[in-house]
């Protein structure tokens, strides 16, 4: 593979969110959100074939908002949420979702990457519940439970922190519990991620230059690395192999690797980018390799895609 | 004739007598031959005449005859002279025999007389010898008699002799005598007499070995009645290793340990005197008494030398050894780095005391422990003095700190005095090493005695002084800033950048001159000849240098970070939607721009201007206007045109193929504008970062395009291409424009008119 050229995929608009498709077991299969004010957004889902180096793509309507979190459900492989931009009243909320895709996306439209201006109308997604948040402010990001049943899922709004359970058909969404973020000033989660490990209690988040740990049974904090990073901390990820393992990114350029039962020092920094990095994920096969992706000086958030995916692939 | 030739005979037989006629003949052979050579022996008369005859006249002739007549008449006349002369010595001569003849006569007569004489001298003097032989040998027996009982009283009378020694103390005499008695009394024990005058003196002998013993024992007699002690025991057959076991025990109560003194100097004083002049004194002793001892025949004296040094070295070896781990504990106690010269005084002192030892006694192991000593206390000196110099570092950090600290509350402007706290750093720096090296200096000054040992020529200059001080210390200072780039802004930050900015003037200095000015001054100082590989100055600038870059790389990124940080909160606790239409630049732009110009100070003080890349003398109006031409034709058109979202991407992709890749925290140079540059990059990429993750409204937008005019006016001047500014700027409207509801752009008059306002 690694003789191969680098697969790249163009979109229309610039994206930010990305997520490959875990509970899709036959195929490698990344869907994408895109960002645009003025347009519809839409799905892209990708699949790549790796004996061949070729993609193949669909697309969905996302009517709802300009997407700036996708999370796919890792149980079935037609679940999936967003958080999203809604823009009325000359305001501007950033709520979540949980949609399904419908049944027929796959045998539908094939189109060929070279022709994104499909004629026909592409199917939209259909909601399945809102997660709603209103009373707690901006979504950042929604979490599965990592290996689960597509039951529980976690959103982070604002300074909260919300357990949902979902009802058998996905269509119905309860707060089960919820986390409180308290302190001076405006605390806002950026980010965070649902540990695999310790049965699925433990969830790490991101605020500002701070990481914190959560057990998901009490929800109540059971660390918080002070100044992780030394700007604000953009993106964290657990390793699959180690269970204490942690990875952060953030805006003073530097990866950081944690042990969370020493959070004095990191175990290792990386200085090698000259800017932000905006996400860090461990690759799923080797617990060797971790993989970022950044927004570097590009106005254009399509590269941003390729270089996420050209990580992905290596 | 005829008496001629008689005459000639006789002649000849006197020639032939007394041996004359050979050198008469030989001198005249050849003229003799002639038979006319009237003095020839071959001398023919008749010749001659004819000859004469023949060749002479008359007259001649006449006168011929005339001289022969006179030669014949004088050699007559000689002839009868010698005959007559003969004659009287043949008569006196047979007068003397004659006298002598009567003389022998007489003689013989006396010596018969004398042979008589001498028959009646030996008859006598045998009959003396006779009479006498009886008296002789009586004679003789007698006076060895009298030897006998002379020796025979000095035997009875010993005992009383020797108890008056006892209660003299005499004890020198008694053993005399007793010795003399003693072969006797052991040779004539079996008689009873004697056996008792010996067991007398016996006991009066073990009573006076005991004495001595006990004086031996008590000491406190001086060294030479202690020698005297031992001297008499030796020859009263006490076993030697006794006595030298007991000498040393004995010496060893006596050998006084050194107490802990006040100052090391007093306390190594001390010790010497006390301790090792009093070792040697005993050295000395015991060797005169046991070791250099004149051999006497006595065969159990032989082997005393070997077993007594071996005792000696021992009993050395051990009292050295706890002397010496006094002295070691001492020295670890000298903490305080003030005053070398006198740990060096003292431990020069301490080397040459015990000179003196290995002078008394080679091939003691003694000095050689106390030069290792002294070795070591040097090691740990330097270490000490590393020590020292890495705190005073720290201490001048710290009063560093406090002075940039200080002006900011009197609320003068920031780093103010930079350049006089950067040389009063170094300079205090360089002098406290200095000092250093002066102090250690001492320890291979010349009248020092230890100075010439091998580890203080070679090792102590090149391994001690140069790298374990020198080289760590600079390699400490290398180190120590890096930490500050390392730790400080993600544990607790509180590193001032201006002490960033410092430190890494105070690296570059180090890098182009202050090294190789310390590592030169040391090896002039110390003489360093390199036999091991040493630290080389390239690679001690490297490091330094490579400090310095990391530390101005760090300030670039702090300060670029403090302006990020404060753009981001601007950007992002905003209501960018619902904003009223500008009216003012935002005070957060100005706030930027005053920090940038005080950073800008800060570094003019301590780096070079730096070279700009295309720097015109134009006003920032023109350059200004030039990129909002560019933007409004470039970006922003295609962009309002609903129906073509692809091109904006399209074009702006194109664009960035062809514009230079921006390296946002790459590395600065050593000057200002580079560091400057290097901060307005980061500052202004994090604002467009955070616009991109904003969404605006028509308002939110033109503010937008205000503050960025307002950075555009300000900002160029600072940095060493003026386009970069511009193309950040570009963006970063750019981006607001693609975020933005209802992208309506200001126009750029009012922009103009807004910012110069503000």
């Amino acid at each position: 593979m690694e003789d191969d050229a680098p697969v790249i995929y163009g979109l229309e608009f610039q994206a930010r969110a990305l997520t490959s498709q875990t509970a899709e077991s036959d195929a490698i299969r990344f869907l994408v959100g895109t960002q645009s004010l003025k347009f519809d957004n839409q799905i892209h889902i990708i699949d790549f074939d790796d004996e061949n180096n070729i993609i193949s793509k669909s697309v969905l309507q996302h009517e709802a908002g300009e997407i700036w979190h996708i999370s796919a459900s890792p149980a079935d492989k037609a679940v999936l949420t967003t958080c999203y931009n809604i823009t009325s009243e000359s305001r501007v909320v950033t709520s979540s979702a949980v949609w399904r895709m419908p049944p027929e996306w796959e045998s539908g439209s094939h189109e060929s990457p070279d022709d994104p201006h499909n004629s026909h109308n592409p199917q939209s997604l259909d909601l399945l519940c809102h997660l709603d948040n209103s009373a707690h402010g901006n979504a950042s990001c929604v979490l599965w439970e990592p290996m689960g049943d597509g039951k529980r899922v976690i959103s982070l709004a604002d300074n909260h922190a919300l357990l949902w359970d979902l009802t058998e058909s996905s269509t119905q969404a309860t707060i089960s519990s919820s986390a409180t973020l308290e302190g001076k000033g405006q605390l806002k989660f950026t980010s965070g991620k649902w540990s695999p490990h310790h049965n699925c209690t433990q969830l790490a988040t991101a605020n500002d230059t701070a990481i914190r740990g959560w057990d998901l049974r009490t929800m109540k904090q059971i660390y918080c690395i002070e100044n992780a990073h030394g700007q604000l901390v953009r993106d964290l990820d657990f390793n699959p192999n180690k269970q204490y393992y942690l990875a952060s990114c953030g805006d003073d350029c530097k990866v950081k690797f944690w042990d969370v039962r020493n959070i004095s020092e990191p175990v290792k920094t990386l200085e090698e980018h000259s800017h932000w990095w905006v996400s860090v994920a461990h690759l799923r096969d080797t617990h060797t390799h971790t993989y970022t992706h950044t927004v570097t000086s590009k106005i254009n958030g399509n590269l941003d895609n390729d270089n996420q995916k050209h990580g992905c692939l290596r | 004739m005829a008496v001629s030739s008689r005459k000639r005979r006789v002649h000849g037989m006197l020639k032939l007598y007394y041996g004359l006629n050979e050198e008469g003949k030989t001198v005249d052979q050849a003229e003799s031959l002639d038979p006319c050579d009237i003095n020839g022996p071959h001398f023919d008369p008749e010749v001659y005449l004819n000859k004469l005859r023949r060749e002479c006249s008359l007259g001649e002739l006449m006168d011929q005859e005339s001289c022969m007549v006179k030669q014949i008449r004088s050699l007559d006349s000689d002839m009868q002279t010698l005959v007559y002369e003969n004659y009287n010595k043949f008569i006196s001569a047979t007068d003397t025999i004659r006298k002598m003849k009567n003389d022998f006569k007489k003689m013989e007569d006396e010596m018969d007389c004398l042979t008589t004489n001498m028959a009646a001298i030996t008859v006598f003097s045998a009959r003396i010898s006779g009479t006498l032989q009886d008296q002789h040998a009586q004679i003789t027996k007698l006076s060895g008699v009298h030897t006998l009982l002379r020796k025979l009283q000095f035997l009875f009378e010993l005992p009383a002799r020797l108890n008056k020694c006892l209660e003299l103390q005499a004890y020198a005499q008694a053993v005399t005598s007793h010795r003399r008695a003693r072969c006797v009394l052991q040779q004539y024990s079996h008689m009873p007499s004697f056996r008792g005058i010996q067991d007398d003196c016996h006991a009066i002998m073990d009573k006076l070995a005991q004495e001595l013993r006990q004086k031996f024992r008590d000491g406190g007699s001086s060294a030479k009645d202690l020698s005297e002690c031992v001297e008499l025991l030796l020859q009263l057959d006490e076993p030697a290793e006794e006595l030298c076991d007991k000498f040393l025990t004995h010496a060893r109560s006596l050998s006084a340990t050194p107490t802990a003194g006040t100052d090391i100097l007093e306390f190594i004083d001390r010790g010497c005197n006390e301790f090792v002049s009093s070792l040697c004194l005993v050295i000395a002793s015991y060797q005169e008494l046991f070791v250099n001892r004149p051999q006497e025949s006595n065969l159990a004296y032989k082997n005393i030398p070997q077993m007594a040094v071996g005792k000696l070295h021992a009993f050395v070896d051990s009292l050295a050894a706890r002397y010496f781990s006094l002295v070691e504990r001492r020295i670890q106690e000298e903490k305080s780095v003030g005053d070398n010269s006198l740990l060096v005084r003292a431990l020069d002192r301490f080397h040459r005391r015990l000179q003196a030892v290995a002078k008394l006694l080679p091939g003691s192991a003694v000095p050689s422990q106390g030069t290792e000593i002294v070795v070591r206390a040097a090691r740990e000196r330097v270490k000490q003095y590393l020590a020292a110099l890495q705190s005073f570092y720290l201490d001048s950090l710290t009063d560093v700190r406090q002075a940039l600290a200080a002006p900011r509350l009197g609320g003068s402007s920031a780093g103010g005095g930079l350049p006089e706290l950067l040389s009063s750093l170094s300079a205090s720096i360089l002098n406290q090493i200095k000092t250093v090296l002066a102090s250690v200096h001492l320890f291979t000054a010349k009248d020092i005695t230890f100075s010439n040992k091998p580890y203080f020529k070679g090792e102590f200059c090149s391994q001690g002084v140069r790298e374990s001080l020198v080289v760590n210390f600079i390699k400490f200072v290398c180190q120590s800033s890096r930490q500050f780039c390392e730790s400080a802004v993600d544990r607790g930050g509180s590193t001032p950048p201006a002490l960033l900015l410092l430190l890494s003037r105070l690296c570059l200095d180090y890098e182009t001159s202050t090294i190789s000015y310390i590592l030169t001054l040391t090896d002039e100082q110390f003489l360093v000849q390199h036999h091991s590989p040493v630290t080389a100055v390239t690679a001690l600038c490297g490091e330094a240098r490579e400090a310095a870059q990391k530390l101005l790389n760090h300030y670039v990124k702090v300060q670029g970070l403090i302006i990020s940080q404060m753009l981001r909160k601007s950007v992002e606790t905003r209501d960018w939607v619902n904003t009223i239409e500008p009216r003012n630049v935002r005070a957060v732009m100005k706030r930027v721009v005053e920090d940038t110009t005080s950073i800008d100070v800060q570094v003019g003080l301590l780096y070079e201007e730096g070279v700009r890349k295309a720097h015109s003398s134009d006003s920032s109006k023109r350059t200004f206007s030039v990129y909002s031409s560019s933007r409004q034709q470039s970006r922003y058109t295609p962009s309002y045109t609903p129906s073509a979202p692809m091109d904006t991407n399209l074009m702006s992709n194109i664009h960035k193929l062809f514009s230079e890749r921006i390296d946002i925290f790459s590395p600065v140079e050593f000057n200002k504008v580079s560091v400057l540059t290097g901060i307005i990059k980061i500052s202004l990429k994090t604002f467009l970062e955070c616009v991109r993750l904003r969404t605006f409204g028509r308002y939110g937008l033109q503010q937008i395009q205000v503050d960025c005019h307002y950075l555009q006016m300000y900002l160029w001047r600072f940095v060493s291409d003026e386009n970069l500014v511009h193309f950040l700027l570009d963006e970063i409207v750019g981006s607001t424009a693609h975020r933005c509801l209802d992208p309506a752009p200001m126009e750029q008059s009012v922009i103009e008119v807004i910012c110069e306002r503000g």
